[in-house]
């Protein structure tokens, strides 16, 4: 029996379909069967970012409706055997499936893979709770910004109040030099709000949207900071300890993996 | 005399001497032991120099002759000079039990777009975060950081009082009153170990912020300790 984890945020464009199709290839890198589930439905893109988009035949309203069987739904990675992408619809809305079709359709997918991704939509309403129906765990996304920080507060609150209980975090999109120049909120003022565990941090980088525009996840370029990081958040995920990553650029490659918390703070 | 409980309790103050009348018994049980104190019991310590007298009755009801009564007994010990004759204010009886009541503990964490609602005073044992609020009849003391809202006496006591081991509420309310910070000073969220527990609580109308350890003297109906 697989584990399921939504990853969801609140706040639209903090990254959540770029942190999902990351860490399902993470996985599917480190030999793990993954599946990935789009529950935004109407607004579908994760197929975008994983460059599958071409080979969607059916999608989760089809498999929901009984149209299809799940497995002629599901459309196998270009790159991994046993990397596999359940699509949204395009042409619906929100409303076209039921929380209860969905908990059905990750129980079904839990008995054949390790780990079962939802991409959740942005928001809290019909999508969100859709998307969470079956999930057994949580990620909620945020970026240092204080809009960020305010939603993912928000969708922290509903997932301590609903079956799955507290949510992990992802700190998207942090900007060092920002950071430093006291501009941009640093991790610990994230945390002191949110008060959950940190499952990683992600550092910006250009390689991440260079990756999504050409369909090609970036944690298959070993060399982006970005791609290192949601490697380690897949170790994680999986049950390693790996120490945080250290996002001051002075520092050489070295001292990447040392704690950000320790040394010269 | 039989071994009852004194209905009279004399105490020595700084200037004077305090009657204390027990509130319950009968009137003229009550008056009967007055002169019996001033004749025969306490006669030593009553007679002498000139001393200031107030009398308190406390919750008893007293008719403008009871008082008199009373009143005349106390003047046929010439040094007793009464200075005041008064119990409690029938309303203050009443605020009294209400700030009394009992504080209630809650602990978690107040997330943005979660109300907390008590009825009644709240200690609360954790954060309350941006978008979040606690509303309560009472006070509110926060053990932990307060960055929402928090609205204590919700229906209308103006008594009613908001403290936070760290204050930094986006908004303030004490019964009609709503106040926020001052817009500038964005560096507060940064240090909060830094910062010293305090409490808001109205003045006049108006919104004050002290620091906790001068709550009492606002409040002279929380029990205050003293020292020994």
């Amino acid at each position: 029996m697989g584990e399921a984890i939504v990853v969801t945020s609140g706040k639209g464009g903090v990254g959540k379909t770029t942190t999902t199709a990351n860490i399902g290839t993470a996985l599917a890198l480190l030999g793990k069967k993954v599946c990935l589930v789009d529950t935004d439905i109407g607004l579908r893109n994760l197929d975008v970012v994983m460059g599958l988009e071409n080979r969607i035949i059916y999608d989760i309203c089809d498999v929901a409706d009984g149209r299809c069987r799940l497995h002629q739904a599901l459309v196998k990675d270009k790159r991994f055997e046993e990397l596999y992408m359940l699509p949204a619809a395009q042409t619906k809305d929100k409303n076209a499936v039921s929380p209860e079709q969905i908990r059905d359709i990750i129980l079904e997918l839990k008995n054949e893979f390790q780990y079962v991704l939802i991409d959740c939509p942005a928001g809290i309403e019909q999508g969100f709770k859709n998307a969470i129906a079956g999930a057994d765990q949580a990620i909620v996304v945020t970026t240092p910004e204080n809009a960020a920080v305010r939603d993912a507060d928000r969708v922290i609150g509903l997932l301590e109040s609903s079956h799955i209980g507290s949510p992990k975090l992802i700190v998207n999109r942090i900007r060092p030099n920002m950071v430093r120049a006291g501009e941009m909120l640093d991790v610990d003022e994230v945390l002191q709000v949110l008060n959950i565990d940190l499952l990683g941090i992600v550092p910006d980088d250009e390689m991440v949207i260079k990756a999504a525009n050409t369909g090609e996840p970036t944690v298959m370029n070993p060399d982006s900071k970005a791609s290192i990081a949601y490697r380690n958040i897949a170790r994680r995920i999986q049950g390693d300890t790996v120490p945080l990553m250290q996002l001051d650029e002075k520092k050489g490659r070295f001292n990447l993996f040392k704690k950000i918390f320790g040394v010269g703070r | 005399m039989s071994i009852k409980r004194s209905l009279i309790t004399i105490k020595g103050i700084k200037d004077g001497l305090v009657f204390r009348l027990d509130e319950q018994c009968d009137f003229d049980e009550l008056l009967a032991e007055l002169q019996d104190m001033l004749e025969n019991s306490h006669q030593a310590i009553l007679s002498g120099p000139l001393v200031a007298i107030d009398v308190q009755f406390g919750r008893r009801q007293l008719a403008d002759e009871q008082k008199l009564q009373i009143l005349d007994i106390l003047r046929t010990k010439r040094n007793l000079l009464v200075r005041s004759i008064e119990g409690f204010k029938s309303v203050e009886v009443r605020e009294t039990a209400a700030l009394r009541t009992p504080v209630t503990t809650i602990s978690g964490m107040v997330r943005s777009g979660q109300v907390l609602r008590h009825d009644g005073n709240l200690l609360f044992l954790g954060d309350v975060n941006p978008g979040g609020s606690i509303v309560c009849t009472g006070d509110i003391y926060i053990l932990g950081a307060l960055r929402g809202m928090a609205h204590a006496g919700s229906e209308g006591s103006e008594h009613a009082i908001v403290g936070a081991s760290y204050l930094a509420p986006t908004q303030l309310r004490i019964a009609e009153v709503i106040s926020r910070p001052p817009d500038s000073g964005e560096e507060e969220s940064s240090h909060p170990h830094e910062t010293q527990m305090e409490f808001a609580y109205l003045l006049d109308g108006q919104m004050q912020i002290d620091k906790m350890a001068n709550i009492a003297r606002l409040r002279r109906d929380l029990n205050v300790f003293k020292g020994v």
